[in-house]
């Protein structure tokens, strides 16, 4: 088998005169709206209709059976984990649960997809509505969400194709949002909060990479204060936020550019090659598929009861949304902090733990600080896995607690934990601080003995000081601790240097 | 196998212990053996298969009791459309003349498990598309009573086995009247369950809403056992039901005489036109042995009843048009020998040459009716349609009647090749069965006459859903009053 998308070129007019548009122009000129279709795969243990693991990764088609390879006379039997799933993720977004939905077959042929149909619900998803708020204070719309099975993989070799059906049959919850989006920040911010919410609801792993979290974005441009929506296309095979973002931008300026030279928009497909950073037509309408949906007379129509509804919602975990204002109410955190703390379900559990690990020896908002910014740079420079990260919140909650107590400054602190993400958390803090010899000197009369030999040693520094220049007590106070090798207790030192300088201005 | 054994009388003679499973199969397939080449009844015969068969049905009755076994040691002939697992499963078609099943339909199990086994694949009409068995890839099946005849389809050699008795019984699929038709047609007993009540988990599908497994047997006794065994539940079929009613064959001993006291109901829509003249009189005294047996007549009028063919004809082959696209040549099944094809060919190649005909046209006629702009003129409105003639049924039996009483075929047998240039005259020779698929009904075809030329009439009783009690006890009522079933085609 030949590859069989053969991508055609559809260049912008101005590249071949060289001449781009300007991104700040262009939207003083045109509105761009975007809708977002988002695929979930949800981590159900087993397939949408038949008892195959969803593991991911595994030997090609090693995940099959006759049910998902398609083979004759077998029949579909629908999987109540994923309809509860789908259920928990329609109550999280408010959406109209219907009580009854169809399922459908949707028909086209393709190596990857066994049955020549995939089952998905068509006219009747299970639910509609539905709104997301995003940072910008914008509330995005969605239109609905229904269930459907995936599909499995074709692996393009140099001069064969294989196809791999492990996946074929993973249920994903397909989610639609109404055309609300504006900006191409504000559809990676939607995104960003969808795949936090349907982690929080741990009904999918959200991976972008592996594919469990996709997106699909419907892109069009309208001259500014038009009433009527421009033509639009399709991008697929976007695979992280960022590119999300570079993709749709790039769409709006090609859009942009095509109506600046009198032409029209064409409605088509188009793949983003993140290389180039740009969009590339895959077909055009014209050769789009006629699915011929028909209901899927193999399964009977879901049916989901206020009862079943009630059950889903006794187990709902606590929201994204709702996370984020007890952390600003309970812990006393700012919206920002709370926001980045709560968009993520795995690092908001690892904030809480180690809040409880340090036990109020220094207080919730300085744990935050630690967590957002030490903490969470080594997660993305060393790509920690923060369902097991090598520094659990325990070694965190130990290293931080050591500087509410006064056994090490923040600085020691900040050193050895450095040391620790490089090296990994050994015996633990103290441990370390014992090894090392590190602990914080208290001893005011040590201090004061230091500082003595300090001033001796720069007096010119002290003159200057003693003729005015207050400015000097913070060179003291570094020199002090470059001496003790940042031991001494920084509270003290500044004590005792300013007893004892004052004392010299006076004598 | 002696001529005259019946499901019944094996199992009454494995109790006794004057059979075995093993004899039983022995006995089966020496008679197949002379006689199954003349039909071209068998798509698979596979003698010692047969025998392993026949020997574990005689363990599983020997360590279980044959008291408990329903089907104890009947061997059981199998349309070659139903799973069998490491057997060839064709759907008498060049697409599939190779695969071979990886797992047992659930009806398969169930047989097994009530001690009867498999001794036989039959041939039948590509993919079940057919009224004359015509269609096979393997060739043409020919009526035991004259083998210039077609025996009907799409189940031909499932009917044309058992009216020769190679077997007692053979199962079937009726989509829109597979199982009653040929059994009409050669002269045995065909039922078609209510929808649901018989899993079709391992029937490779045709129209997936209207299809169902059934029995041909020689008698509505056997039709009966059958029931008792095929009727079920089942989690990998989810539109199948559990069956309110039970105990089938019981109930048929307990109430020898029932049409005494039944209404009867008579179609009128089915005596008016086209009806053939010689099935037609065998109708008349069929009615008369019904009335004979204490029944009373009642004409009924089925208004929507003539739009059925037409109705069938889009959703059966909508449905179809999907059902059939897994056959692409990618994972199993015909895949083109040509070297270098890019993947349309590919599907294009692989699907021309392992599809007959007939199936071609039926999924180009599905694919039509499914398609953007034409969805609503045919495929919705032909559900509208199904819907009115369901109401229509329901209307009837609300009106005080137990059974509807209506030929199976407007036609007796017609000679190989009569019609085969004629689809549309094909098409109507299910004409009256097809309502009842559509309507999701039990309906079942006793013999009730033969034309001067010798050929079997059926005539076909439809009782309301979930009511094989009264179609079964019916039916039986009638068989005792007469005589036809005991004849056998002059082999």
């Amino acid at each position: 088998m030949n590859a069989p998308l053969n991508g055609t070129k559809t260049s912008r007019p101005s590249e071949a005169a060289g001449n781009k548009p300007q991104e700040a122009t262009v939207l003083d000129r045109y509105e761009p709206v975007i809708g977002l279709e988002v695929h979930c795969q949800l981590k159900t243990r087993t397939k949408l209709f038949c008892g195959c693991s969803t593991a991911f990764g595994g030997l090609p088609n090693h995940n099959t059976c006759q049910i998902c390879l398609g083979h004759p006379g077998v029949l579909p039997v629908l999987n109540s984990e994923a309809v509860n799933f789908a259920i928990r993720f329609a109550l999280a977004i408010g959406a109209d649960i219907h009580e009854t939905s169809v399922f459908a077959r949707k028909q086209y042929f393709y190596p990857d997809l066994p049955k020549g149909y995939q089952i998905t619900q068509f006219d009747l998803p299970y639910c509609t509505g539905g709104t997301m708020t995003l940072a910008s204070g914008k509330t995005v719309r969605l239109m609905r969400a229904h269930l459907e099975e995936d599909a499995g993989k074709n692996v393009h070799g140099d001069e064969s194709s294989y196809v791999d059906l492990n996946r074929a049959g993973v249920p994903l919850v397909e989610i639609v949002s109404q055309p609300d989006i504006r900006t191409p920040e504000d559809a990676a911010d939607y995104l960003k909060r969808l795949r936090s919410l349907v982690r929080s609801l741990d009904i999918c792993d959200g991976n972008l990479e592996e594919g469990s979290f996709r997106c699909d974005a419907n892109i069009s441009i309208r001259p500014k204060g038009q009433e009527q929506l421009g033509t639009r296309c399709e991008i697929k095979n976007l695979n992280s936020f960022r590119n999300i973002e570079r993709a749709i931008k790039y769409e709006i300026l090609r859009q942009a550019d095509v109506l600046d030279h009198g032409q029209k928009v064409i409605q088509q497909t188009m793949l983003f090659d993140a290389a180039s950073g740009k969009t590339q037509a895959m077909r055009s309408k014209e050769e789009s598929h006629d699915y011929r949906y028909f209901p899927e007379p193999d399964l009977l129509p879901l049916r989901i009861d206020a009862a079943r509804i009630e059950r889903q919602r006794q187990v709902l975990p606590e929201l994204p949304e709702a996370m984020s204002k007890r952390f600003q109410e309970k812990h006393g955190l700012s919206a920002y902090d709370a926001a980045v703390l709560t968009s993520d379900k795995d690092l908001a559990n690892f904030y809480e733990a180690v809040v409880a690990r340090v036990a109020g020896a220094v207080t919730e908002k300085i744990v935050a600080n630690w967590v957002t910014s030490e903490y969470l740079r080594e997660v993305n420079n060393r790509s920690w896995d923060l369902t097991s990260p090598p520094i659990t919140s325990d070694h965190l909650g130990e290293l931080i607690a050591l500087i509410g107590k006064g056994v090490i400054s923040g600085r020691i602190a900040k050193t050895l934990f450095e040391e620790m993400a490089e090296k990994g958390p050994g015996k633990g803090a103290m441990a370390m601080v014992e090894e090392q010899g590190l602990l914080q000197v208290s001893d005011s009369s040590e201090i004061r003995g230091v500082i003595a030999k300090v001033l001796d040693s720069n007096p010119g520094q002290l003159a200057e000081y003693l003729g005015g220049r207050d400015k000097l007590f913070g060179f003291f106070v570094g020199q002090t601790m470059k001496v003790s090798g940042g031991k001494m207790n920084p509270q003290l030192v500044n004590d005792v240097l300013k007893e004892l300088l004052d004392a010299r201005r006076q004598g | 196998m002696p001529a005259n054994q019946t499901v019944k009388s094996i199992v009454e003679q494995v109790r006794s212990g004057k059979l075995t499973a093993v004899t039983a199969a022995h006995a089966c397939l020496e008679r197949t053996r002379t006689i199954a080449q003349k039909l071209n009844s068998h798509l698979h015969f596979d003698e010692a298969a047969a025998l392993a068969e026949a020997a574990a049905a005689d363990l599983r009755i020997k360590t279980i009791g044959a008291d408990k076994l329903p089907l104890a040691g009947v061997p059981v002939l199998v349309k070659d459309n139903i799973c069998v697992r490491g057997s060839k499963t064709t759907c008498g078609s060049k697409m599939l003349e190779n695969y071979v099943a990886t797992y047992d339909a659930s009806v398969i199990k169930r047989l097994r498990e009530a001690g009867a086994f498999v001794v036989g694949k039959m041939n039948m009409d590509e993919f079940a598309m057919g009224s004359s068995n015509e269609n096979s890839a393997f060739g043409a099946v020919r009526n035991p009573w004259n083998l210039e005849y077609v025996p009907g389809g799409s189940s031909g050699g499932s009917a044309a086995a058992v009216a020769a008795r190679l077997a007692p019984v053979a199962l079937g699929s009726d989509t829109g009247g597979s199982i009653r038709q040929p059994a009409s047609f050669c002269g045995i007993v065909g039922l078609k369950p209510t929808y649901g009540s018989v899993s079709r988990s391992g029937l490779v599908a045709f129209g997936s809403s209207l299809d169902q497994i059934g029995p041909l047997t020689t008698t509505v006794e056997d039709a009966a056992m059958m029931m008792d065994v095929l009727a079920g539940l089942d989690a990998s079929d989810s539109t199948s039901v559990k069956h309110p009613q039970s105990g089938f064959a019981k109930a048929l001993l307990e109430n020898p005489e029932a049409l005494k006291g039944m209404t009867i109901g008579i179609p009128e829509e089915f005596f008016e036109s086209g009806l053939d003249a010689e099935v037609g009189s065998c109708l008349e005294r069929a009615i008369a042995d019904v009335q004979k047996a204490g029944a009373k007549i009642k004409r009924v009028r089925l208004p929507n009843i003539s739009y059925s063919v037409a109705a069938y004809y889009v959703i059966a082959t909508a449905e179809a048009s999907a059902n059939l696209a897994r056959f692409d040549g990618v994972r199993y099944g015909h895949r083109t020998q040509g070297a270098n094809l890019n993947l349309k060919d590919l599907y294009r190649k692989s699907r021309n040459e392992g599809f007959g005909r007939e199936v071609k046209q039926r999924i180009m006629l599905g694919t039509f009716v499914l398609s953007s702009g034409y969805y609503d003129a045919f495929y919705s409105k032909a559900n509208k349609v199904r819907e009115l003639i369901s109401r229509d049924f329901a209307a009837a039996f609300d009106s005080g009647v137990d059974l509807l009483l209506t030929p199976t075929s407007p036609t007796p047998p017609f000679k190989l090749g009569e019609k085969l240039s004629d689809p549309l005259a094909m098409y109507l020779s299910d004409i009256c069965t097809i309502g009842v698929n559509l309507a999701g009904l039990p309906g079942i075809s006793v013999p009730c006459g033969r034309t001067k030329a010798g050929l079997p009439v059926g005539m076909q009783l439809i009782a309301p859903k979930f009511n094989e009690l009264t179609l079964l006890t019916g039916a039986h009522a009638y068989e005792r009053a007469t005589e036809w079933h005991k004849d056998q085609p002059p082999l």
